[in-house]
């Protein structure tokens, strides 16, 4: 799973709502994976990424910034968790991550349908 | 994939039927590999995303990664969930670029709101449609879908939901909860006179209403729409299936059209020649 995607994963318990986001990350095993760098994608993400407690204002210009913007390449793209848990921040409920993928499968009772 | 006639949603979950054995096949069957990936092509087509910017993409049933494999060579990111294991463990093996998520469609895409520019999905949706369990109720199921996946995609993008329905009520089904969760849209037939080739793709707008793009085709000569948008009336399949919807069922210039449309007009009181066994017969084309 890469961290790209674990800033957009939810929590999708009954009843959690926005609540259940951020899924807090722990990372037993990491793994490198080189992506090729597509400047514009990484610029796009950007706004849309929830960077916790960091000013909301962007610096000017970011989109230019090669080197900002590899950084950001590489933290999102080419870091992948092989095994670890996200945990629901409202509920509790762990999801378990392994070979890189993580179980979202709910049980009867923590679905809301 | 349906064999023998036989639907494999009847035959029990989808995590049990898309074992190791049945994984294999995407991996080797290449006829197999060529019709997932031409649905993943379409279905991207009819995504209609803008030209040359690379996007963040929802694959639901990505299974092996097939179709996200198409994905990643037209320059997109995808992120794809799937609920056998064993599907999923094939596409570890085939490398599969997009992020794999172990889930349920039926039980909502956990993301957060506005988290990707477009969603396929290749012949997956048709199975929430079957109870697997006492405690499934498929139209829950499918409205906890749509309105998950309603609200993960970013106000304006499409879903392209390539599918299987067993019969126009599934069908109906479908589209009814789709509408519930805000989506507009409409069902894209290919080749709808093949049995082998027609294709149902269920394209849902999450924004303001769209221009529907037309079904393929394989004839030439008849300029026919292939499109049909929600309505309140049942689409009876057999109508479906000749893929023209009008509120009699005849294809547009077939005799059976002509027929209706001189009674039509007899009705309106105009002057009709009468119906003869030459009324609506195929004329030369320079007639």
């Amino acid at each position: 799973m890469k961290l790209l995607t674990h800033n957009f994963l939810s929590s999708h318990v009954k009843g959690v709502g926005p609540r259940g986001f951020p899924l807090r990350l722990q990372a037993s095993e990491v793994r490198i994976m080189p992506v090729e760098f597509n400047p514009d994608f990484v610029a796009r993400m950007i706004p849309k990424l929830s960077l916790g407690e960091v000013p909301t204002e962007p610096i000017q210009g970011y989109e230019q910034n090669e080197d900002f913007l590899r950084t950001m390449h590489h933290i999102l793209l080419e870091v992948e968790v092989m095994e670890g848990t996200l945990q629901c921040p409202e509920s509790g409920r762990v999801f378990p991550i392994t070979r890189g993928i993580p179980n979202m499968l709910l049980s009867d009772e923590q679905t809301e349908a | 994939m349906a064999t023998g006639g036989r639907r494999p949603e009847h035959g029990g979950p989808p995590e049990l039927f898309y074992d190791k054995t049945e994984a294999r096949k995407y991996l080797r069957n290449s006829r197999m590999i060529d019709i997932q990936t031409k649905m993943a092509e379409r279905a991207l087509e009819l995504l209609c995303l803008p030209d040359d910017k690379p996007c963040y993409l929802l694959d639901i049933g990505c299974g092996t990664g097939l179709s996200g494999d198409y994905l990643t060579d037209e320059g997109h990111f995808w992120v794809g969930i799937d609920i056998s294991p064993a599907m999923l463990d094939a596409a570890l093996d085939r490398e599969a670029q997009g992020d794999l998520l172990l889930g349920d469609m039926g039980q909502g895409i956990p993301f957060k709101p506005g988290s990707f520019d477009g969603c396929i999905s290749i012949s997956a949706v048709q199975w929430l449609c079957n109870a697997n369990k006492k405690s499934d109720v498929p139209a829950k199921r499918l409205y906890c879908f749509f309105t998950s996946l309603y609200s993960v995609l970013v106000r304006g993008a499409r879903a392209v939901l390539q599918l299987y329905p067993e019969n126009s009520e599934q069908l109906e089904l479908i589209t009814t909860q789709a509408i519930k969760a805000g989506f507009t849209g409409g069902v894209v037939v290919d080749y709808p006179n093949s049995a082998k080739a027609k294709k149902f793709y269920l394209c849902l707008f999450s924004g303001p209403s769209t221009f529907l793009p037309k079904g393929l085709n394989e004839v030439k000569d008849e300029e026919v729409a292939r499109q049909s948008t929600f309505m309140n009336k049942r689409v009876p399949y057999r109508t479906a299936r000749s893929g023209v919807v009008r509120n009699s069922g005849a294809m547009r210039k077939s005799r059976e059209w002509v027929l209706e449309k001189k009674e039509r007009r007899r009705r309106q009181g105009k002057e009709v020649r009468p119906d003869t066994q030459y009324t609506g017969r195929k004329r030369k084309p320079y007639f």
